[in-house]
C-alpha cells in the first residue's frame, strides 16, 4: 500500500478530476443528474486519495517531502514532473479536497444561470486539479503550468455564470492575474539561467543560489518578478482591485473557491518559492511586503465599512484578512509563517462559508443590497445564526479557527526575524491589533444590518424566503464544524507546519 | 522538596476542576442540540448543570479551605507523577510549583495542572536542534485562594439566576437560546478563571465578550438592544487592543511564554537574575489597563456597560455587575506581580491603575444621580464599584481589592434581582420616576432584601460592603497608622467622596421606588418563590459576607475567638503575594486597620443618607407624586444647572464615540478609502487595461496575426470546444491579451537576464 502510494498516491489524486472531467465531455449534456453525481463522486475519490495520502504522511518528518515523485516531463526545457507533499502543503491540500466536493454538494440544485451543470462541474474538476497540482508541484515549471490551469475555468465560471458585469470582471480578473504571471515567469527563467541549474526543481535552485554569487540586487529584482505574481493573487494592497469584482460578480460556487483556495496560490507560492529561494531578498521585502499588509488590513476593512453590497463587503474583508497572512509572512519568523498557513485555511473555510450564505440570501431575496435586508434571523433563523457564528469566526474569536491565524500573525510581529527593524515591525503589530477592532465593526455592523431587526415590508411575507434546505445544511455543517475543530485544536496545523516552516526559517534566526 | 513524611497527597479535587467549566460547556451543547425537545425546553439542563458545578466549587472551596486551616502540619504536596490527560490535549504535566521559590511548596500555593495545547518551535531560536524546548502553549488548571474564590462566587450567582430565570424570562421566545448562553457564558468565565497561560486568559475573556454581546442582544428585533450589543463588542474589543499587545509584550519578556507562572516569577527578579526590566513591565501594564478599563468598564472605556442593561435583568445580575465584569480586576489579580513592579505600587503616590480607578469611582458615582432608570443607576453603581476594586488593586491592598470583589457580587446581584423583580411588578418598566414609587407596603420581601442590598452597597457597619470598603481606605495608607505600601493621597480622597456619592444615590433610589405614592398603572404584587429565594439568599451574604474579613483587633474587641480574624485574607491571597520582594527590596505589607478611619467614613455615609433623606421627605411631604423639586432648584444655581447638563450628556463621551469617532471611520473616512479605491487604484487598472487593449488591437491589425496567436489559438481552441461558451465572450480579444502578455515577458525575461547576467 506504502509502495503503490509513493509511486501514484499524488499522481492519481491530482488527476482524478480531470480524468473526471474527460469523461463527462463525452456524455450527452442531459440529464444534469449524471453529471452531478460523476463530479461528486470524482471529488470525492479524489477526496479519499488524499485521505490516504494524509493518513500514510509520516508526520514526524513532516519538513521532509513525501510521496515524491520525479519523472521526466518536457526534456528541451529541462521541466520535469516533479511533486510530493511536505507539512507546509499539507494544509493545504487538506483545505482543497475538504471545500471542492462540498461546492459541488452545493451545485445540487444550485447551478447559477444560464444553467448548463455539465459545462459548470467540468471547470470545477479543472480546477480542482490545478489547485491541486500548484500545491505539490516541487518543479517551478510544473507550478506555473498549474497556477495557470486554474486562471480559465475560473475565467469562464465568472464570465458565463456571474452577475451583470460578468464579462468586465472576468476580463479583469484574468488580465490582471495572467500580467502578474508573466512577470513571475521572467523570475523563474532569469533564476534558472543566472544559477545554471539543470532542472527547474525548487529545493535545488534554492541550494544554488545560496552557494552561488548573484548580486543581492539582481536577487531582489527576482523576488520582485514573483512579487507580482503571488502579490496580486493574494491580493495585496494595492493590486486587489480585481478581487470584489470578481467576487460581486462570480456565482457562489466560484465565489466559494476563489476565496477558500485561488487566494491561497499567491500566499502559497510566497511560502513555498519565493522564500526559500530567495531568503535574503526576501529580507529587503519584508518590511515593504509589510507595510502593504497592514496597509491592505485597514484599508480592506474601511472599504468594508463603505460598501452597500453584501458580497463586495465580504470580498473587501478577504483584502483584510489576507493582510493578516501576509504580515505573517513579512516577519520571517517561523511562529508568523506557521500563523499565515494557519491563516489561510481559516480563512479559507470562513470566508467560503460567508460566501455560500450570501448566495442562499440573494438566491432568496434576490439582491444583497443590505439596505433592503433585515430580519433574516426571524425569517431564515438558521441562516442567521449560520452568519452570527461565522461572522464571530471571521473577525477572529478565540476558540474559533480565525483567531490563530491573527494573533500569532500580530505576536509574531514584535520580533521579527532576519534583522528586520523592531521598531518598524512594532508599529506593523499595533496597527494590526487595531485592525481587529474594525474588522469586528464591519462584520458585526453586517450582522445587525442584515439579521437582526425585523423584516422590512418588501420581503415581510415573500414565500420564497425559506430557512435553509437540508442541503445547503449537509454542505455548511462540516464548514462550521472544522472552525469550531480548529479553533480548539489549532495543533492540528501547527504541529504539521511546525517543523519545515522552521527549519526554513532557521537562515533568518538573529544570532 | 522537604522531608518525605511532610508530603501529602494533592487532593482530587484539585487537579480535577476542569470538570467545572466543563459541566457547563456539555450542557451549553446538550441545551443547543436538545433543548427545544424537552418539556423545560432546556432549562432544566441548564439548572443541573450549574448545580453539579456549583456542588463540585464548593466542595473545592471546602478543601481548599481546610488544607489552608491544617497548613501548619502538611506543608508541601508531593510531586505527582504525570498522569493521563483527562481531555486529550496531549501528555500532562501535573506540577505542583512554588511561588517563593526554593525551600519548596508554601502552604496557599497554587496547584497548577497544565497540558500542552500545542508547541511552536521558538519565535527567535528557530534551530531546529532546540525544538526540543520548545515553547508549549499550555492549557490547564490553576488553583489557588483567587481562582477558588472566583469559582464559588461564579457559580453560586449563577445559580440563583438560572432559578429566578425560569420565572423571569418564561415564556420569552428565546427561552432556550437564553439558557444556553447562560451556560456557555458561565463556562467561559470559569474557563478565563482557571487559566494558566495567557493565551487561554485571551480565549475566555473574548468567550465570556461574545456571551455578553448574545445576551445583550437577546432581544434584537429592537435596534436599541442590537446597538447596545454593538456598541459593548466594539469598545471591548479597542481594550483588547491592549490585552492583545500586553501579552504578546510579555510573552517575549518572559523568554517566550505564555505561562502565567513564568512571567509572575520572572516579573520579581531584578535584571541581573534575569527577570524582566521595569521598563518593560510598565509597558505591557499600561497595555494590560486598556484591557481593565474596557472590561471592567473603567474611565474612558466604561460607556459600554450602562448600554448593556438592554439585556434581560438577570443577565445584568450575572454578567454586568457580579462576574464578567470582574474578569479586569481578576487579571490584575492573577498578574499581580506585573503590575506591582511595572506601575511601581510599592511606595508611590500614584499611579495609573490608582488614578483610573479612582477617576472611576467618583466619576461613576456621578452619574448615577441624574438616572431615572433603576438599572442604568445599579450600572453606574457598578463602574463606581468596579473602580474602587481597581483603585484597590493599584494603591497595593490586594486582599482588599479581592474581598470587595467577593462582597460586592452578593449586593450588587441582589441589588439587579431585585429590580428585576420590581420591574416584573411594574408592568416590565425601569423607570423609577414614571412607573414606581411607594412599593415599599406592595412588595414588603423585595423592599427589604433591596434595603440591605443598598446599606451593604453604602457601606454601613456591619453589612459586606462596610468591611471590604474600610480595607480599601486603609489600603491607601493615608490615614494616620494604617502604613499602607504607599501614600495615594489622591484614590483616598476619591474613596472618600465615593462613600458619600454611593450612600446618597442610593437613598434617593431608595425614596423613588419604595416611598411616596405609587405612580404607575394597575396594581404590582410580589413575586413568586423562584424570584424571592435567590433575593433573600443574597441578602443574606451581603450581610454576612463582610465578617470573613474582619480585622484581628476588632475581633479581639469584641471578644470574638483569635481564629476568626482575617479569614479571607488567609484564604484567598496567594502565598507569594506577601512573598514578593521588589526589585526595589521592599516587601509587599498589609495596611493596619484603624478604628478613627472606621468611625469617619461611616459618618460620611450617614450624613449624605441623612441629606438625601430629608431632601426627599421634604419633597414628598408637598406633593407625594412628585420626583423632583420643579420651583427652579436648579435656574438658581447655574453651576449646578451645567453639572447637571454634563452629567446627563455622560461627560459627553458617548456623542465623542459614537458621533465622532464611529461616526467619521465608518462615514467620511471609508467613503474616502472607498472612494480611492475605484477612482484611483481602479482607474490605473481599467485605463491601463483599455491602453493595452487599444496598443493590442493595433498589433494585432498590422503583424500580430501570424506568428504567436497561432499558438496560442491552438491551446485555447481545446477550451473552447467544450461549448460555445467561448465564442460569446469576445475570446478573441482575451486571447490577444494573453499572447500579447506572455510574448512581453519573454522579451523582458531576455533583456533582464543579459542585463544582469553578470553574476554579481
Amino acid at each position: 500500500m506504502t509502495d503503490f502510494l509513493n509511486d501514484w498516491g499524488i499522481t492519481l489524486m491530482v488527476f482524478t478530476p480531470l480524468v473526471a472531467a474527460f469523461a463527462m465531455m463525452l456524455l450527452p449534456g442531459k440529464p444534469d443528474i449524471i453529471h452531478k453525481q460523476v463530479a461528486l463522486g470524482a471529488s470525492t475519490l479524489t477526496a479519499v486519495w488524499g485521505a490516504l495520502l494524509l493518513f500514510n504522511f509520516d508526520y514526524d518528518s513532516a519538513s521532509v517531502m513525501q510521496f515524491g515523485v520525479d519523472r521526466s516531463w518536457i526534456d528541451v526545457v529541462n521541466a520535469r514532473y516533479d511533486v510530493g507533499i511536505d507539512g507546509i502543503s499539507l494544509p493545504l491540500i487538506a483545505l482543497t479536497l475538504f471545500v471542492v466536493p462540498l461546492v459541488i454538494l452545493y451545485s445540487w440544485n444550485h447551478i447559477p444561470k444560464p444553467g448548463n451543470a455539465k459545462a459548470f462541474l467540468i471547470l470545477t474538476l479543472i480546477l480542482h486539479t490545478g489547485m491541486l497540482g500548484t500545491f505539490v508541484a516541487r518543479d517551478l515549471v510544473l507550478f506555473f503550468v498549474f497556477f495557470e490551469v486554474v486562471l480559465l475555468p475560473m475565467y469562464f465560471m465568472i464570465g458565463v455564470w456571474g452577475g451583470e458585469q460578468r464579462l468586465y470582471a472576468a476580463i479583469k480578473f484574468f488580465l490582471y492575474t495572467l500580467f502578474g504571471s508573466a512577470l513571475m515567469l521572467v523570475s523563474f527563467l532569469a533564476l534558472y539561467w543566472l544559477t545554471g541549474s539543470e532542472t527547474f526543481n525548487m529545493a535545488q535552485l534554492a541550494e544554488l543560489v545560496s552557494t552561488s554569487d548573484i548580486a543581492l540586487g539582481t536577487q531582489v529584482l527576482i523576488f520582485g518578478g514573483m512579487f507580482m505574481g503571488f502579490g496580486i493573487k493574494v491580493p495585496m494592497f494595492p493590486f486587489h482591485t480585481w478581487l470584489p469584482d470578481a467576487h460581486t460578480q462570480a456565482p457562489t460556487q466560484g465565489s466559494v473557491i476563489l476565496a477558500a483556495v485561488l487566494l491561497k496560490l499567491g500566499t502559497y507560492g510566497f511560502i513555498r518559492i519565493a522564500l526559500p529561494i530567495l531568503p535574503d531578498a526576501a529580507v529587503e521585502w519584508a518590511p515593504w511586503i509589510g507595510l502593504l499588509a497592514v496597509i491592505g488590513i485597514i484599508y480592506g476593512a474601511l472599504g468594508c465599512l463603505a460598501q452597500t453590497d453584501m458580497k463586495r463587503l465580504i470580498a473587501f474583508s478577504s483584502v483584510a484578512h489576507m493582510g493578516y497572512v501576509m504580515l505573517g509572512i513579512s516577519t520571517l519568523t517561523s511562529f508568523g509563517i506557521s500563523a499565515a498557513i494557519f491563516g489561510m485555511v481559516a480563512h479559507g473555510l470562513i470566508t467560503g462559508m460567508l460566501f455560500f450564505i450570501a448566495g442562499s440570501v440573494k438566491d432568496r431575496y434576490h439582491t444583497l443590497e443590505i439596505s433592503r435586508l433585515g430580519g433574516l434571523l426571524v425569517q431564515a433563523p438558521r441562516m442567521g445564526w449560520i452568519l452570527g457564528f461565522t461572522t464571530m469566526a471571521s473577525l477572529g474569536l478565540p476558540g474559533l479557527a480565525g483567531f490563530w491565524g491573527e494573533f500569532p500573525a500580530i505576536l509574531a510581529a514584535y520580533n521579527p526575524g532576519g534583522g528586520l527593524s523592531q521598531p518598524l515591525f512594532r508599529v506593523y503589530m499595533v496597527v494590526a491589533a487595531i485592525g481587529t477592532v474594525l474588522a469586528a465593526a464591519y462584520l458585526l455592523w453586517l450582522l445587525q444590518r442584515t439579521a437582526f431587526g425585523n423584516p422590512s415590508e418588501e420581503f415581510a411575507d415573500n414565500p420564497e424566503i425559506t430557512d435553509a434546505s437540508k442541503l445547503e445544511y449537509i454542505s455548511w455543517v462540516p464548514f462550521l464544524i472544522m472552525i469550531v475543530v480548529l479553533g480548539f485544536v489549532p495543533g492540528l496545523i501547527f504541529d504539521v507546519a511546525d517543523a519545515p516552516v522552521s527549519e526554513m526559517a532557521e537562515v533568518w534566526v538573529v544570532k | 522538596m522537604l522531608g518525605a513524611e511532610l508530603v501529602t497527597q494533592t487532593p482530587w479535587i484539585f487537579e480535577t476542576v476542569w470538570l467545572i467549566p466543563g459541566i457547563m460547556a456539555a450542557s451549553f451543547m446538550l441545551i443547543l442540540f436538545f433543548g427545544k425537545r424537552l418539556p423545560q425546553k432546556g432549562a432544566e439542563i441548564g439548572i443541573a448543570a450549574i448545580i453539579a458545578a456549583f456542588a463540585l466549587s464548593s466542595f473545592a472551596t471546602y478543601t481548599w479551605i481546610s488544607e489552608i486551616n491544617s497548613g501548619s502540619e502538611a506543608e508541601s504536596y508531593e510531586a505527582l507523577p504525570a498522569a493521563t490527560a483527562p481531555i486529550g490535549f496531549g501528555s500532562a504535566v501535573v506540577e505542583p510549583i512554588a511561588f517563593a521559590g526554593e525551600e519548596g511548596v508554601v502552604r496557599g500555593a497554587p496547584i497548577i495542572t497544565e497540558y500542552e495545547w500545542f508547541s511552536v518551535t521558538d519565535p527567535m531560536q528557530e534551530s531546529v536542534a532546540a525544538k526540543s524546548s520548545a515553547p508549549a502553549i499550555g492549557i490547564g488548571t490553576w488553583v489557588d485562594g483567587q481562582s477558588i474564590m472566583m469559582l464559588f462566587v461564579v457559580t453560586f450567582i449563577s445559580m440563583l439566576v438560572h432559578i429566578y430565570s425560569t420565572e423571569y424570562v418564561s415564556g420569552d421566545r428565546r427561552y432556550t437560546h437564553y439558557f444556553a448562553f447562560l451556560s456557555l457564558f458561565t463556562a467561559s468565565m470559569l474557563f478565563m478563571v482557571l487559566s494558566t497561560s495567557t493565551i487561554q486568559l485571551i480565549v475566555g475573556w473574548e468567550l465570556v465578550g461574545v456571551c455578553s454581546f448574545a445576551l445583550i442582544g437577546h432581544w434584537w428585533e429592537d435596534k436599541p438592544n442590537s446597538d447596545a450589543a454593538l456598541k459593548a463588542f466594539l469598545t471591548n474589543r479597542v481594550g483588547d487592543i491592549g490585552l492583545l499587545v500586553g501579552m504578546i509584550i510579555l510573552f517575549f519578556a518572559a523568554g517566550n511564554s505564555f505561562s502565567i507562572e513564568k512571567i509572575n516569577q520572572m516579573a520579581v527578579l531584578s535584571g541581573e537574575d534575569g527577570g524582566i526590566s521595569q521598563g518593560v513591565l510598565l509597558a505591557a501594564s499600561l497595555c494590560l489597563m486598556a484591557a481593565v478599563m474596557s472590561k471592567s468598564g473603567q474611565f474612558i472605556l466604561h460607556t459600554w456597560l450602562p448600554d448593556a442593561m438592554a439585556g434581560p435583568t438577570p443577565v445584568s445580575a450575572l454578567i454586568h455587575a457580579a462576574t464578567m465584569v470582574v474578569a479586569g480586576v481578576y487579571m490584575i489579580g492573577r498578574l499581580y506581580p506585573v503590575f506591582w513592579e511595572g506601575l511601581s505600587i510599592y511606595g508611590s503616590n500614584i499611579n495609573a491603575m490608582a488614578f483610573i480607578g479612582g477617576l472611576t469611582t467618583v466619576g461613576g458615582g456621578l452619574l448615577a444621580f441624574v438616572q431615572r432608570d433603576i438599572k442604568k443607576v445599579l450600572a453606574y453603581s457598578t463602574v463606581s464599584q468596579l473602580g474602587y476594586m481597581v483603585m484597590a488593586l493599584g494603591v497595593g491592598a490586594y486582599t482588599a481589592g479581592m474581598f470587595h470583589l467577593f462582597t460586592h457580587a452578593f449586593f450588587k446581584a441582589c441589588l439587579f434581582l431585585g429590580a428585576g423583580s420590581l420591574s416584573h411588578a411594574c408592568h416590565h418598566s425601569f423607570d423609577m420616576k414614571k412607573d414606581m414609587g411607594g412599593l415599599r407596603k406592595k412588595m414588603p420581601l423585595t423592599f427589604a432584601t433591596f434595603m440591605i442590598g443598598s446599606l451593604a452597597l453604602a457601606g454601613l457597619p456591619p453589612l459586606a460592603g462596610f468591611w471590604s470598603k474600610d480595607e480599601i481606605l486603609v489600603g491607601a495608607g493615608v490615614w494616620p497608622g494604617t502604613e499602607g505600601n504607599g501614600t495615594y493621597h489622591i484614590p483616598f480622597i476619591f474613596g472618600c467622596i465615593t462613600a458619600a456619592l454611593t450612600a446618597a444615590y442610593m437613598t434617593r433610589v431608595i425614596w423613588l421606588t419604595f416611598f411616596g405614592k405609587y405612580r404607575g398603572h394597575e396594581e404590582p404584587h410580589e413575586s413568586s418563590w423562584r424570584i424571592r429565594m435567590p433575593l433573600v439568599l443574597l441578602a443574606g451574604f451581603a450581610t454576612v459576607a463582610g465578617f470573613l474579613n474582619m480585622p484581628s483587633g476588632f475581633v479581639s474587641a469584641v471578644g470574638l475567638p483569635k481564629s476568626w480574624a482575617h479569614k479571607f485574607e488567609d484564604w484567598v491571597e496567594p502565598e507569594g503575594v506577601s512573598t514578593f520582594v521588589s526589585k526595589a527590596q521592599n516587601g509587599f505589607t498589609h495596611a493596619k486597620p484603624s478604628l478613627s478611619l472606621a468611625i469617619v467614613a461611616s459618618g460620611l455615609v450617614l450624613i449624605s443618607i441623612a441629606v438625601v433623606w430629608t431632601y426627599y421627605k421634604k419633597l414628598f411631604a408637598k406633593d407625594e407624586m412628585a420626583t423632583e423639586y420643579t420651583d427652579g432648584f436648579m435656574s438658581r444655581m447655574p453651576l449646578l444647572a451645567t453639572g447637571h447638563k454634563i452629567l446627563t450628556n455622560k461627560y459627553y463621551l458617548d456623542h465623542l464615540y459614537t458621533d465622532k469617532i464611529a461616526g467619521t471611520t465608518k462615514g467620511s473616512l471609508a467613503k474616502v478609502s472607498y472612494w480611492f479605491n475605484q477612482n484611483v487604484l481602479d482607474a490605473i487598472v481599467n485605463s491601463a487595461g483599455s491602453v493595452s487593449a487599444a496598443a493590442g488591437r493595433a498589433l494585432y491589425k498590422h503583424f500580430d496575426q501570424g506568428v504567436i496567436d497561432n499558438a496560442v489559438n491552438s491551446s485555447a481552441g481545446a477550451a473552447s470546444s467544450s461549448g460555445g461558451v467561448l465564442r460569446r465572450l469576445q475570446s478573441g480579444q482575451v486571447r490577444q491579451y494573453a499572447s500579447l502578455m506572455f510574448g512581453a515577458a519573454v522579451l523582458i525575461a531576455v533583456v533582464f537576464v543579459f542585463a544582469l547576467g553578470e553574476r554579481g
